[in-house]
């Protein structure tokens, strides 16, 4: 894939992120996950039954990386078992960290596999991995 | 000015964020290095001519601090890792034994989190009052704000002498006169000011000071506390050991040294004091009034030209520091400041550790260029024509 493809698609995602605004019920378990220099600041919470993630979304504010990768990691995940999950989070996290990963679990996630060129964004992608690890491990 | 000493910056570097950290002048550096590899040796600790010379090195230091703060006393002085020890030692070593249930404290809402946590945590333990004296419109604090907080129970005003997101100067002069007329003790953050205007504790009237090296070119894990004498003497150490102590004995009697010792427990920073000395000599041969009219100089100039490009909205056009804070349109401050980063220009995004200033700007992020003497006006067309091609800032995404 191209880079312009690429970023055409975290553009979209950013500027009209999928699965934003976490509504208030108690079914859902959200995680707040803040980067070390505070300026990204994102909420994940899922709905998870019988070990299946019913609904998932996200709110907060963050950058185009970050949004966009919350954005897609929900949009990813939602319907996915939790063990589905945590292989896609696991070889997300390994591709952002440049270690041997499987693509084909990855969907669009796939487009930040250049992001490690940048490493001040890498944190960035890996804020949302980070809540939606806690919460499959949560529940 | 002086940019040869900073070979850093030869390499087209554009720093901008001097109000994190600022750079190191080759003497700085050298000076540490000399510690280390011509004349290492603990201080108080030994007869023999290296551990002589850093002693004279490390309380020299301390008579340059004193004169550089105008305090009265070398006893005044003491060394710690930065502003953040400093201001825990006065909240937790003195405050905490002085302030009552009851009793008031006045804060602003831009001050940085070490002035806020440390009082926050003891306010829940003692329950004394914390109230935050109001901004005016253009986001600075007044005299008449603070004086409308102060009534009998106000114990301590505590308060940045200039703000690390606005930038504010504030008027510490009238400030610890107000403290004075109402018995309050004045508790002042130099950390911005300290490398860019005097700090005269006597002149304000300050009760107790902090401030870190690594602001005015000194290396990081460096600082000091200032404490009037009678003060300073009824702060309880929050730390014991080495150094600090006259004798103790098995059935746990000890004395303590005479101050400044009794405040510095353990081996200290010594090459860290040694190199804030060094960045005191330079600042003093240069002169802080000239870097001051030299800031100001390159702020005006700054906001003159940002105000030309358009969807920049500047925060704090009106104040009389080197720190601008701005947004671009509706772009994330992350963004714009890793769009910089390609030209090598450094600037910070986010809130700045002053996380309760969105209460008064209303935006949680922002752009933030803090100056110093050695940044200059080509360097600023070079931001300004950067963010004039702001639609390219999300270019960098992958």
């Amino acid at each position: 894939m191209d880079s312009k493809l690429k970023r055409d698609i975290m553009l979209d995602n950013y500027e009209n992120p999928q699965n934003r605004g976490i509504p208030l019920d108690d079914s859902y378990v959200k995680i707040n996950s803040r980067s070390d220099s505070c300026v990204d600041n994102i909420d994940i919470a899922a709905k998870i039954k019988d070990g299946i993630i019913e609904d998932i979304r996200f709110d907060g504010e963050a950058c185009a990386i970050c949004t966009s990768a919350s954005s897609i990691i929900t949009k990813e995940l939602k319907g996915k078992t939790k063990e589905e999950a945590k292989s896609i989070i696991d070889n997300f996290e390994r591709m952002i960290n440049e270690l041997p990963y499987n693509d084909e679990v990855l969907g669009e996630l796939n487009i930040y596999n250049e992001v490690y060129k940048q490493p001040s964004r890498k944190n960035c992608a890996l804020l949302p991995a980070k809540s939606v690890k806690k919460i499959i491990e949560s529940k | 000015m002086n940019r040869e000493d900073f070979e850093i910056l030869n390499d087209g570097l554009i720093y901008f964020d001097n109000a994190a950290t600022t750079m190191k002048p080759k003497k700085v550096v050298n000076a540490i290095v000399d510690y280390y590899t011509k004349y290492t040796a603990n201080a108080h600790r030994g007869d023999y001519d290296n551990s002589l010379i850093v002693d004279d090195k490390y309380e020299g230091v301390r008579d340059k601090v004193r004169k550089f703060i105008n305090a009265k006393t070398n006893s005044e002085i003491v060394f710690t890792k930065g502003s953040t020890e400093s201001f825990n030692m006065i909240v937790f070593g003195f405050m905490s034994y002085y302030l009552k249930r009851g009793d008031e404290v006045i804060l602003s809402k831009e001050e940085h989190a070490s002035n806020i946590l440390p009082w926050q945590s003891l306010a829940k333990r003692i329950g004394f009052t914390i109230k935050y004296a109001s901004l005016n419109e253009n986001y600075e604090l007044t005299l008449e704000n603070i004086e409308k907080e102060i009534n009998d129970n106000t114990k301590v005003i505590s308060l940045a002498h200039i703000t690390n997101t606005i930038g504010d100067v504030r008027d510490v002069e009238q400030i610890g006169k107000l403290c004075e007329k109402h018995n309050i003790l004045f508790v002042l953050d130099a950390t911005q000011s300290i490398g860019h205007i005097k700090v005269d504790v006597q002149k304000f009237n300050i009760s107790f000071l902090g401030f870190s090296a690594h602001k005015m070119l000194g290396p990081t894990g460096v600082g000091v506390l200032y404490g009037k004498k009678e003060l300073l003497e009824n702060l309880v150490p929050i730390e014991l050991g080495g150094g600090m102590n006259v004798s103790f004995s098995s059935f746990g009697n000890y004395t303590l040294k005479e101050l400044p010792a009794r405040l510095e427990a353990g081996t200290r920073n010594i090459a860290g004091v040694i190199g804030m000395g060094e960045a005191i000599d330079y600042l003093e041969e240069i002169g802080l009034s000239n870097i001051h009219n030299y800031e100001v100089e390159l702020k005006k100039y700054l906001i003159d030209k940002l105000s030309k490009v358009k969807n920049i909205k500047i925060y704090n056009k009106n104040t009389n520091s080197g720190i601008v804070l701005f947004n671009v349109g509706d772009y994330f401050s992350q963004d714009v400041a890793i769009y910089l980063n390609q030209f090598k220009i450094c600037i910070r995004a986010g809130n700045h550790c002053a996380k309760m200033l969105e209460e008064v700007i209303c935006t949680t992020n922002t752009c933030r260029v803090s100056l110093y003497f050695y940044n200059t006006k080509e360097e600023i067309d070079k931001l300004v024509e950067a963010l004039e091609q702001q639609d390219k800032i999300l270019d960098t995404l992958v």
